[in-house]
């Protein structure tokens, strides 16, 4: 009986790796409905702008545009918005840094001492996206106008002066990228702080480390990858956004995405347009490879 | 009592959570250069007291002094104590040598390096330094761990279950090992274990806990030979205890009656002479002889049929079921003199009056004859 058994498992045994091999295509069927998405609304649009961004600018969409190769382009859009780029990277880092003044505490206090306010604070935090981000920024500008309270009250304790506005100033529009992105951040950081081992504070603690010092030494270490990821989430739409600088601002606070904005729909300068696009994104991304390094590359998951 | 500088007093101490008493009046003195053992069931209080004393939970009521220091209110890094914690906490993003010096730097001492090479070296961990935690064994682990509180040269050592999580193997290791460096640091150590062969390889003294208060201290062989308490006769080591009445003195001896059968205990062996009691005899001080053969002069006995034999090596256990029903564990030494005992023999278990010894029993409570961990308060009636 033994014998025939061995010889019954045989066939079992040979099917099995035919078996395998039928599911081998298993992943790449799953993963083909992404790719195609990708390539369909990705990597086709990417390459039809690179194409433009290297159009002969002396076309119009009337006449046609020719593929000149024409690299000037980018050296004529940078130059042309140059006060708008550098503005937009300046707002972004400020609009971060109050971001993460704002956020860290937040996520902290969320994470570490909410108890059982934790899970209503975090819907508090996510709540204000079910509403659109173009409701929202005009809320903001119901706030900050001119004859609304917070401008009031400020001009009455003497920080505004007596005509001093908030509406179409840069302090709007940093305000609105602060708020606009600010869950960005905090999320992020709070997942971070949440995974904290609390047992790490108390043995800071036993090895005579003060609270002040033992945040400085294990939880900001150890909240890093968390603070790396939002601060990015934050910075990299902030830079490129022009709703809060075009709502909240005036034509002296516009950033680069008014005039990638007004380059394909009011003047309908394709190549210039897209050639920004370009730069704009190259120009994020150095930096976004620079502030990885610098925070340390393994910190980062 | 002769009083030393270092010596650590917890007095009247009391904790609270909420309407649950962990830690419940608690008064205890361990003297400097100790190797203390808290011996408990899961949540007898035992860390609760540690914790008190490392400053990470503050007492309801009571005091915690170092000699005639005051620390009850003391912040965990204003304390002159340091801990191994059972999840050893090493902190993941600083490598060992870091993880050691980790208290060093935050008192800023001078020459950092070398105190930590000598402190890994201790613990047998040299070539470590620029490991992460987590490249390392659990066994290593822990030595980080105790490396990083010994560095401190803390007037006490907290270790909290610090063994718990490692094999048996190496906890055999890591024991050998923890007296050894206690015994040349000279620093006192309070040592909160469950494992009673952990605290009575390690500690010279033993405190058992139950239900936040202490039941008896002593040294470990002290409270094995004559426990207090019948918890304590069952949460170290395995007891057989038979419920009797005491009937007072007799000579030296005190009269136990129980299940018809009268019993002599001496009174130096008792811990009470009147009333209920158990009457007391490890499982290893009773030897078995076949039905109707002599019993040593001297030796009391009870007889009974053997039910169950299970031979571990060392000794063959056997449980000896007695005419009233109880079961009793006694340990035959596997010496080689005696032949086993088939299931069903007709024996008789007898001691040594010596060997016994009478606690005192709550009245209407029955034999417990195996130990009760959990529930120390229930009658531990067996079949």
């Amino acid at each position: 009986m033994t014998l025939m058994t061995g010889i019954g498992a045989a066939p079992a045994g040979s099917a099995r790796p035919a078996r395998k091999s039928g599911r081998r295509w298993l992943p790449y069927l799953l993963l083909l409905p992404g790719t195609l998405w990708l390539v369909v609304f990705f990597f086709g649009p990417m390459l039809t702008l690179g194409a433009a961004s290297l159009w002969d600018p002396a076309g119009s969409l009337q006449t046609g545009y020719a593929q000149t190769l024409s690299f000037g382009n980018y050296v004529d859009a940078v130059r042309d918005a140059g006060p708008q780029l550098l503005r937009s990277f300046w707002y972004a880092a400020i609009a971060t840094l109050i971001g993460v003044i704002i956020g860290y505490p937040l996520a902290y206090a969320i994470a570490l001492k909410a108890g059982r306010w934790k899970y209503l604070l975090l819907v508090a935090v996510v709540a204000p996206m079910f509403t659109s981000f173009l409701v929202r920024t005009l809320a903001w500008k119901t706030i900050l106008s001119d004859n609304g309270a917070l401008v009031g009250l400020l001009r009455d304790i003497g920080i505004l002066g007596a005509d001093g506005r908030l509406l179409a100033t840069p302090i709007a529009v940093v305000l609105g990228l602060t708020y606009n992105f600010l869950p960005f951040l905090v999320l992020p950081l709070y997942a971070s702080l949440e995974r904290l081992d609390r047992r790490l504070l108390e043995a800071a603690g036993d090895l005579y480390a003060s609270p002040a010092r033992s945040f400085v030494k294990i939880t900001l270490p150890l909240s890093m990858p968390g603070l790396v990821a939002g601060t990015l989430l934050f910075f990299i739409p902030a830079v490129g956004d022009y709703i809060n600088a075009e709502l909240l601002g005036n034509p002296n606070t516009y950033m680069v995405g008014n005039v990638i904005d007004s380059a394909f729909l009011v003047r309908l300068d394709y190549p210039h347009g897209a050639a920004l696009s370009f730069a704009l994104m190259f120009l994020i991304l150095i930096i976004v490879m620079v502030y990885l390094f610098r925070s340390g590359t393994d910190e980062v998951v | 009592m002769e009083s030393t500088a270092g010596d650590l007093h917890i007095a009247n101490v009391t904790k609270r959570f909420g309407i649950f008493t962990a830690v419940d009046d608690l008064t205890l003195t361990i003297p400097q250069g100790a190797f203390f053992a808290l011996l408990g069931a899961s949540g007898c209080g035992k860390t609760t007291t540690l914790r008190m004393v490392a400053g990470l939970e503050e007492p309801t009521a009571g005091q915690v002094r170092l000699g005639d220091r005051d620390i009850t209110r003391l912040r965990p890094y204003q304390r002159p104590v340091n801990t191994v914690f059972q999840s050893y906490a090493l902190f993941p993003h600083l490598d060992v040598f870091e993880n050691v010096a980790f208290g060093l730097r935050r008192r800023k001492v001078r020459q950092v390096a070398s105190q930590v090479e000598r402190m890994l070296a201790l613990v047998q961990l040299e070539g470590f330094t620029k490991r992460r935690p987590a490249e390392l064994s659990g066994g290593q682990q822990q030595r980080v761990a105790l490396a990083r509180a010994l560095i401190n040269h803390p007037q006490v050592l907290l270790l909290d279950e610090p063994l718990g999580a490692l094999d048996l193997k190496l906890r055999r290791q890591m024991q050998i090992e923890l007296k050894r460096i206690q015994t040349e640091v000279g620093i006192t150590f309070v040592h909160v274990t469950h494992d009673q062969e952990e605290a009575m390889t390690m500690a010279d003294t033993v405190a058992v806990m139950n239900a936040g208060r202490i039941e008896q201290l002593g040294r470990p062989a002290e409270i094995y030979e004559y426990p207090a308490t019948a918890f304590v006769a069952n949460f170290l080591g395995q007891s057989n205890l038979l419920a009797g009445e005491a009937a007072g003195l007799s000579g030296g001896d005190v009269l136990v009656s129980a299940y018809e059968q009268r019993f002599a205990v001496p009174a130096v062996r008792a811990r009470a002479d009147q009333g209920p009691v158990f009457l007391g005899v490890r499982p290893e001080k009773l030897a078995l002889v076949a039905d109707g053969a002599a019993v040593p002069a001297g030796h009391q006995s009870v007889a009974g049929v053997v039910t169950d034999s299970s031979y571990v090596g060392v000794s063959t256990q056997y449980l000896v079921r007695t005419g009233w029903g109880t079961e009793l564990a006694v340990f035959a030494p596997n010496s080689g003199t005696a032949a086993p005992l088939a299931l069903g023999a007709r024996v008789t278990a007898h001691w040594d009056p010596r060997h016994a010894f009478i606690l005192r029993r709550e009245p209407g409570e029955g034999d417990r004859t195996t130990p009760v961990l959990d529930e120390p308060d229930a009658v531990g009636a067996v079949s």
